[in-house]
């Protein structure tokens, strides 16, 4: 297929286990299965939204593809000029060479920047660090990177501390794009930032997306925003995904009911919309003990007896939807109308 | 005092005096805040949102902060409408009054998660704290199960387990609920939420959003919450205050603030989200510029470098006042009061 060509990265059933250690002897007792088989692609240029429960595995499968973590199982896929990295049998110092091409941009703006550090230096060092530039040399590259990012030059000598959050933000952007990599993993870049700085963020990550060439995993909460930058979206629910879809069929037509149940809970900033919210019954699942069959059956309102025993497979159910229910070409599920905007 | 306020801001202001020069984090805000009612408060970052939270509970680092004018009426006790506010803001920070109501009567959720949990012990045992000290009629070996209960309710799963986990091995979201469970485990009567939600899945939001509903029906429980997003505002709050740089610059309740804002902020706010049920935007809608630095706050409308109706020879001359607009809405704004108004007061010596 010609859109194999086009794949910057692969993961394939990926498994990342953390042992449960109880006692002195800290003995293992059990496994929090944090992501439990996941598998996913993206092209080059595209993003993919990651979105579901609190606790899911979202930031665990971003630190498994970025190799902060070393997954206990699964391959991870780079395609990079032509050639196919195995980033999972990658060893240390081939992995340290490799590191630019994939930058993650965290949460929160405020503990991820060294307050020691000045902004020519926080966005300078992975470039020495990596041994890519020094002297004038690094501090044109930091310049541009830093102007690309709404900063200016004046700022180049000043501590974290003396900016916003949005500011800071912008930084920590800054300090992952400087590198040039390829893939950036997203890890709720915008949930910290009021929202016109949220905005402007969220532009930004646009505009450099298609300057700079940039592929992105895209972590958040916030489905209106989600939406905004995704071409695809993925749901996960305790350790697996349970949909993918291009980001228009997922909200408009989903077939899963956890991607269901997620939609009727978006909040509409209009204090008429009434909610049809579905209730998630019975307790979030746990991914040390997480139940046999489907995960999501103990709290699924189309549960039948073969739900229990069977995990449902991740099938492609019409072009590009893939869905990992038992019953997904029956179901008539709900998403978000939009026939009838909140508004009027 | 009104007869159903539980808390009373009036003309407050915190600065902090750093070497550079004074920061006005919040610079003469004033609100109540009744029974089983929530307050939301929305306003871009560094506008003095939480420095107001933490006055209330004296928190407020000093020095480089103080309370340099104003008043934080409290009112103690249960059913005691006649009984005498007290002032929060005249008494010690380190006094034995304000210790007393701080995670008892009033309770907060921290912006940040990691800053109230220390890393060296586990939820647990923290929550549990927080309950044998507030609540003396508790045996303690029932806190344990009180706290085992308190975590469920926000949603924990594996309670019983996670109680002994440490703040690392939780998930962000997980901690956040950690944070609000441990909040509510002394059944509060004003409970002070910062970005509470900033971290949870759209459905454990709306769950906690819910479970705060419940607490006020059942026990009146009264909330200040403090969020960026006005998908959240607009759910639980009854009335809002947006603030800028230290200020409030309208107030209403909910209704009419999303159907008819009035300051050129609040508009720029409510343009810049994405809506999920419209057509996709190509771009977003933001509001050009960015907060002045603090100690160079232009003249006049503190949101005049940024307004698309900045009106040259009025808006740059005074600060506006705030002026109601129609009852219970206002506005700190020149398209809804007159510059002359502004300028004959601080010459009458205000
Ligand atoms: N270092 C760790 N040790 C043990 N368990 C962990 C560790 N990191 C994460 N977990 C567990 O793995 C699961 C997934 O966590 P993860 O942080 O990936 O969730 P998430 O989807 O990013 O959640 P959130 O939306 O709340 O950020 C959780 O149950 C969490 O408690
Ligand atoms: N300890 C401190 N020392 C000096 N200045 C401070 C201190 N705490 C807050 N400030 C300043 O007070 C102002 C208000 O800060 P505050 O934290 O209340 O903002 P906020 O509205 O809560 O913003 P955000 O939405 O980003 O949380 C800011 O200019 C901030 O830099
Ligand atoms: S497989 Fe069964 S339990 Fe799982 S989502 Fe589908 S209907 Fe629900
Ligand atoms: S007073 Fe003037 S500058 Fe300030 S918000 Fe109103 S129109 Fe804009
Ligand atoms: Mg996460
Ligand atoms: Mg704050």
């Amino acid at each position: 297929m010609a859109v194999e060509n086009n794949l910057l990265l692969e993961v394939n059933d990926l498994k990342m286990y953390f042992p449960i250690q109880k006692g002195l002897m800290k003995r293992t007792t059990g496994y929090v299965k944090a992501v439990d088989g996941v598998s996913l692609s993206i092209k080059k240029g595209e993003t993919l939204g990651l979105v579901g429960e609190s606790g899911c595995g979202k930031t665990t499968t971003g630190r498994c593809i970025v190799r902060v973590y070393r997954p206990t199982d699964g391959e991870i896929i780079f395609h990079i000029d032509g050639e196919e990295v195995h980033l999972n049998r990658l060893e240390r110092q081939e992995l340290k060479a490799f590191r630019r091409n994939m930058q993650m941009i965290f949460q929160d703006p405020f503990s991820s920047l060294n307050p020691r550090m000045t902004v020519l230096e926080l966005v300078g060092e992975p470039l020495l660090a990596h041994g890519i530039a020094r002297g004038q040399e690094l501090e044109d590259r930091v310049a541009e990177m830093v102007n690309a990012v709404g900063l200016r030059v004046e700022h180049l000598p000043r501590y974290p501390h003396s900016f916003s959050g949005g500011q800071r933000q912008r930084i920590g952007i800054a300090r992952a794009l400087v590198q040039r990599p390829k893939l950036v993993v997203c890890d709720e870049p915008v949930s910290a930032l009021d929202v016109s700085v949220q905005s402007q963020v969220v532009n930004l990550l646009q505009d450099l997306q298609s300057e700079l060439d940039l592929t992105y995993l895209f972590v958040a909460h916030d489905m209106s925003v989600v939406r905004q930058v995704s071409n695809r979206i993925a749901v996960m629910y305790v350790g697996k995904l349970v949909e993918v879809a291009e980001s228009e069929e997922l909200l408009r037509n989903p077939r899963h009911p956890y991607s269901e149940t997620l939609l009727s809970a978006v909040p509409r900033p209009n204090p008429h919309h009434a909610m049809q919210r579905l209730s998630l019954e019975g307790e979030p699942a746990d991914p040390a003990n997480a139940p046999p069959g489907c995960v999501f059956h103990p709290r699924c309102r189309y549960m039948e007896d073969i739900c229990q025993t069977e995990v449902p497979a991740l099938n492609e159910l019409s072009p590009g939807h893939h869905v990992a229910c038992h019953f997904a070409d029956q179901l008539q599920l709900q998403g978000i109308d939009s026939a009838s905007p909140s508004g009027s | 005092m009104a007869q159903n306020a539980l808390l009373e801001i009036k003309d407050l202001m915190t600065h902090f005096h750093l070497q550079e020069g004074i920061v006005r984090a919040v610079d003469g805000v004033s609100f109540e805040i009744r029974r089983g009612r929530t307050l939301g408060i929305i306003g871009e970052s560094g506008c003095g949102k939480s420095v107001t939270a933490h006055s209330i509970l004296r928190l407020v680092p000093s020095p480089p902060g103080n309370i340099v004018n104003g008043q934080i009426l409290l009112r103690r006790g249960d059913n005691a409408s006649d009984q005498k506010p007290v002032d929060l803001a005249r008494l010690d920070p380190r006094g034995g009054e304000i210790r007393s109501i701080r995670g008892a009567e009033i309770s907060m959720v921290f912006q940040e998660p990691m800053t109230s949990f220390g890393p060296m012990h586990t939820i647990g045992n923290q929550i549990m704290e927080s309950i044998l000290l507030h609540q003396s009629h508790v045996a303690a070996s029932d806190a344990r199960e009180l706290a085992i209960e308190n975590l469920r309710r926000v949603g924990i799963p594996r309670a019983e387990q996670i109680v002994d986990a440490y703040p690392h091995q939780l998930s962000g979201g997980m901690r956040q609920r950690a944070m609000i469970a441990m909040a509510l485990s002394c059944s509060p009567r004003l409970l002070i939420a910062d970005e509470p939600t900033t971290a949870l899945d759209v459905t454990i939001q709306a769950q906690i959003l819910e479970l705060l509903t419940a607490l006020q029906e059942e026990f009146g429980m009264a909330v200040m919450f403090i969020t960026h997003n006005l998908g959240v505002i607009a759910e639980v709050a009854d009335e809002v205050a947006v603030m800028y740089l230290g200020r409030i610059v309208e107030q209403s309740d909910v209704n009419e603030l999303f159907d008819n804002p009035q300051h050129p902020y609040t508009q720029g706010l409510l343009n810049s989200i994405p809506h999920i049920d419209e057509e996709k935007l190509p771009r977003l809608r933001a509001i050009e510029g960015v907060v002045p630095d603090p100690y160079e706050i232009p003249g006049g409308c503190a949101f005049s470098d940024r307004c698309p109706s900045f009106m040259p020879g009025t808006c740059d001359r005074a600060m506006p006042g705030l002026a109601e607009t129609s009852p219970g809405h206002r506005v700190r704004c020149y398209l809804h009061s007159d510059v002359e108004d502004e300028l004959t007061e601080v010459t009458d010596g205000r």
